[in-house]
């Protein structure tokens, strides 16, 4: 299990191979799933140039720990890493990362979606878009994941 | 020990400060802290909380030394 704030670009397949052959036994597990969310150019018809991810130190990882905790009780888990950006983003850069490794292909699909739905209605994040326009606005909620 | 209150994202550009501290005296829930905090203004119906970095409800019991937090609905991912 690991949680990892980030302040600064991060590569999310460099990330997961690291974690993989670090923290997970070769031979053990036979399924990983995981879920990449990247900053897009537009919301709601407007163009976006940046954002600015703001959270609640202490809280926000805390409530991660909490839910990747809860994906290990709900499945039989061989590992699981979510990493999150914070601060300044530009478009096109990965935002989170949430992997999940097991057994078998059931378990890392259904805790890698958990974790994703569960970080986006529950972790204390904040998008701040920076338009075109030059004009910012705060999201005010997620589309539904399901 | 105050209560020390924060408030996050746009709740804290609305509240025009992103934290302060209030004695715990006559302060028993949540709710207080934000009548306080607010001048009695009510809370926008969305508004989020958490003591202590925990999720928390309005009715939700606060002590000295707590940390007690506000902000809107969350938007990661």
């Amino acid at each position: 299990m690991s949680v990892e704030l980030s302040a600064s670009p991060f590569s999310p397949w460099q990330v997961l191979a690291v974690h993989e052959r670090r923290v997970l036994r070769a031979g053990e597990y036979g399924a990983c799933a995981s879920f990449v969310g990247s900053m897009r150019d537009s919301n709601e018809g407007d163009g976006v140039v940046s954002m600015e991810l703001e959270h609640y130190p202490g809280m926000t990882e805390r409530e991660l720990d909490t839910i990747e905790r809860e994906a290990g009780e709900r499945w039989p888990l061989l590992g699981s890493l979510i990493v999150h950006r914070v601060g300044e983003i530009a478009v096109g850069e990965p935002i989170v990362l949430c992997a999940c490794w097991s057994a078998h292909r059931k378990a890392s699909f259904e805790a890698c979606r958990f974790l994703m739905e569960a970080l986006k209605s529950r972790a204390p994040f904040w998008k701040k878009e920076t338009l075109a326009s030059g004009q910012t606005r705060w999201v005010e909620r997620n589309t539904p994941g399901y | 020990m105050p209560i020390k209150v924060r408030f996050f994202a746009s709740l804290r550009e609305q509240i025009g400060r992103a934290e302060l501290e209030m004695p715990a005296d006559g302060v028993a829930t949540v709710g207080d802290v934000w009548a306080n905090a607010s001048a009695g203004a009510a809370p926008p119906a969305d508004v989020l909380a958490a003591v202590n970095h925990t999720t928390a409800g309005l009715e939700h019991p606060v002590a000295d030394g707590d940390e007690v937090g506000f902000f809107p609905p969350v938007t990661g991912g």
